[in-house]
């Protein structure tokens, strides 16, 4: 397939590496400055980019993608906004894969073909719901398929064997393992969860497993490569942007700079 | 005879379904065994009955508001009395049903959203009950607005959180007791208020609350000797109307129009009328269900106003938006001035102050009443009591 994250992991097996997926908010600070960060992130050495669809309900997320998703929505954003800057990111000659996280409203509202149409035309990789569950996600699954989008499913702690396979089966991709029960949000340590759910998960399906929720620090992504084939760092990075800028109206300007030294640092040096 | 189920998904229709993260899906998986398994269980049933009648007080009246119906000079009005259960509003049917579910799974922690205050005092007070460790999530600007329903979770020995994302009120509450479930989903049960949310909550809300019909079908059958010509009960997720209406959907005869908040206006953030196309109204997904919600052309969920903390949500109970589709009930709106008149009017005329959100459905009953014909009966959900609106009515009253 032609699709930019299997050649991605491919070629990550091929050079024995596992892959980093950072997580940005997108129109955090704002949509100009998303594009520079996913160019910057793609130079740093980013396997895939996550990017964040901001939504005003975010239940899966803790307190730093949901303040984040609060400073994007401030100026009127939109899905189609969204593709528009991965459109323009290709155009500028970036192949890193793009993947979006979003909650199912936003994507429903958009229209679930028309998402899927636009979302190729723009050059985007795959998705990823938060809130869409196997169950629920037949239709939406064939049609990325017939637009070969991947529909990224997320698998948890707390998912049955039974349910493990139903998610599998539904994959694309990649699978999302959650490191542990809970919301996205920093922690030092990873769950001991984590590792026992990906040797499940392999027991299910041959795509890569990417980690993700609670990693946050250069140890952590070495750790998690040891057992996962990429890991998710997402809350320290968007805390990071909201710290370097606190006001989005006023962003510095090393600040897409130190952003990217900031995701470069998470990544182990080889 | 159609017995109005889901299907095993969840789904009435188009509506309902389960949008969760998948974290959330076994403890769903795990809820829906646990509630399949008591729903025809004897020994469950008779043990919510007990405590519906000796610890709420139920049968609750079916009263006969003589002088309101004379005044109005129309149809017969019939109030059914959930203001005079247990903690005062219909809120308490649930909390039982779900408290001895919950101690069926072994959950020893539980947790529950608020609007008004209503279903955080119910579960607050069956936590109590039974001993259990109770956190109740409410907005802050509901904090403010019906303070006295804090200090009583308070004093029932719960945890108040305040929640201070979105607008503050209960869709904010909702989504901080769902990330709490998703964090600690070993120990917790999630006592949800209303007939809302992911499979199986919509319906075992429904089932709790449909004591509401079942006895107000068996009481004006006995003091009218026939079915009346409607239905009145006022709609924030839905839980008191379903209640009320659901034992009489295979009535063909009978009417039921479910009442929204039309709060202040007609644009999209001054109301809580979700079936209003025009006010910003569209199909939906929203913690958890499919169903009709106020929301913006990206998708992003609106803001909602109503002077009625419990009414004050952006979406609606996925069975309503089921029923509103084929035809079953009517949705009327009354707004925060209609609410505000018929507080008063119930309370001078009947000697009954009605909470806020019942206010809606009787503001509307005061419009369709006139229009009918002394032989006819209309029963309302009178779904609470007053008592905790009181302070922010003679605000209002007085102007500030």
């Amino acid at each position: 397939m032609e699709n930019r994250i299997n050649k991605k992991f491919i070629q990550l097996k091929a050079e024995n590496r596992g892959g980093f997926i950072p997580f940005i908010v997108a129109g955090d600070p704002n949509l100009e400055t998303t594009e520079d960060l996913i160019l910057e992130l793609a130079e740093k050495g980013a396997s895939v980019i996550e990017l964040g669809v901001p939504f005003s309900d975010p239940v899966a997320d803790g307190v730093t993608i949901q303040a984040s998703a609060e400073r994007a929505l401030q100026n009127p954003i939109s899905v189609k906004g969204i593709l528009e800057i991965v459109a323009s990111v290709r155009k500028k000659g970036c192949e890193t894969p793009v993947i979006l996280f979003s909650y199912f409203n936003p994507i429903l509202q958009f229209g679930l073909e028309n998402f899927a149409e636009k979302a190729k035309d723009a050059g985007v990789d795959g998705i990823l719901v938060t809130d869409l569950v196997p169950e629920e996600a037949a239709e939406f699954r064939s049609i990325l398929a017939e637009n070969d989008l991947a529909l990224i499913m997320l698998a948890a702690p707390t998912s049955s064997d039974e349910r493990l396979a139903k998610i599998c089966a539904h994959a694309s991709g990649f699978v999302y393992a959650v490191s542990r029960a809970g919301v996205t949000g920093a922690r030092n340590e990873t769950s001991s969860d984590a590792e026992n759910l990906v040797q499940r998960l392999r027991n299910h399906t041959n795509l890569p497993i990417a980690l993700g929720f609670g990693i946050s620090t250069s140890a952590q992504v070495t750790e998690t490569w040891k057992y996962a084939d990429a890991a998710v760092v997402g809350s320290a990075i968007v805390a990071e942007m909201m710290r370097l800028s606190p006001d989005i109206k006023e962003v510095p300007g090393d600040f897409v700079e130190r952003i990217g030294e900031f995701a470069g640092n998470l990544l182990p040096k080889a | 005879m159609n017995n109005f189920q889901p299907d095993e998904r969840g789904y009435w229709g188009e509506f309902g379904g389960r949008f969760v993260p998948e974290t959330l899906m076994s403890p769903l998986e795990e809820l829906t065994t646990a509630y399949f398994a008591v729903r025809d269980d004897r020994d469950f049933q008779a043990e919510f009955l007990h405590l519906l009648q000796d610890f709420s007080g139920r049968p609750t009246p079916l009263f006969h508001a003589k002088r309101l119906s004379e005044t109005l000079g129309g149809a017969q009005i019939y109030l059914k009395r959930e203001d005079l259960g247990h903690t005062g509003s219909h809120k308490i049917n649930n909390a039982i049903g779900q408290i001895l579910l919950a101690r069926r799974m072994g959950k020893k922690r539980i947790i529950a959203e608020t609007g008004a205050g209503q279903h955080g005092v119910a579960t607050a007070t069956v936590c109590a009950l039974f001993g259990l460790e109770c956190v109740v999530y409410m907005g802050t600007e509901d904090m403010r607005r019906q303070a006295l329903n804090v200090f009583r979770m308070q004093l029932l020995g719960a945890e108040v959180r305040g929640v201070d994302s979105g607008a503050k009120t209960l869709k904010d509450a909702i989504n901080e007791a769902l990330r709490d479930w998703v964090t600690n989903v070993d120990s917790t049960y999630y006592l949800l208020g209303s007939a809302l949310g992911p499979h199986p909550y919509p319906l075992m809300v429904r089932d709790f609350q449909s004591i509401i019909g079942r006895e107000a079908r068996q009481q004006i059958l006995e003091k009218e000797g026939r079915l009346p010509e409607m239905l009145v009960a006022c709609v924030g997720g839905g839980s008191n109307a379903i209640g009320l209406f659901h034992p009489f959907l295979n009535d063909e005869s009978v009417r039921m129009i479910g009442v929204e908040a039309g709060g202040k206006g007609n644009n999209l953030g001054e109301h809580a009328a979700r079936f209003n196309k025009a006010g910003g109204g569209k199909i939906g997904v929203l913690q958890g269900t499919k169903s009709w919600l106020l929301q913006d052309e990206n998708g992003q969920i609106a803001l909602t106003h109503s002077i009625s903390a419990g009414l004050d949500y952006a979406s609606v109970g996925p069975e309503h938006a089921f029923l509103q589709s084929i035809g079953r009930i009517e949705y009327a709106l009354a707004d925060d001035v209609e609410a505000l008149a018929a507080f008063q009017t119930l309370s001078k005329t009947e000697g009954i102050i009605p909470a806020l959100e019942s206010s809606h459905a009787i503001a509307h009953v005061l419009k369709i009443a006139p229009e009918m014909s002394p032989a006819q009966t209309i029963i309302v959900n009178l779904s609470g009591r007053g008592d905790k609106d009181v302070n922010q009515v003679q605000e209002m009253l007085a102007g500030k």
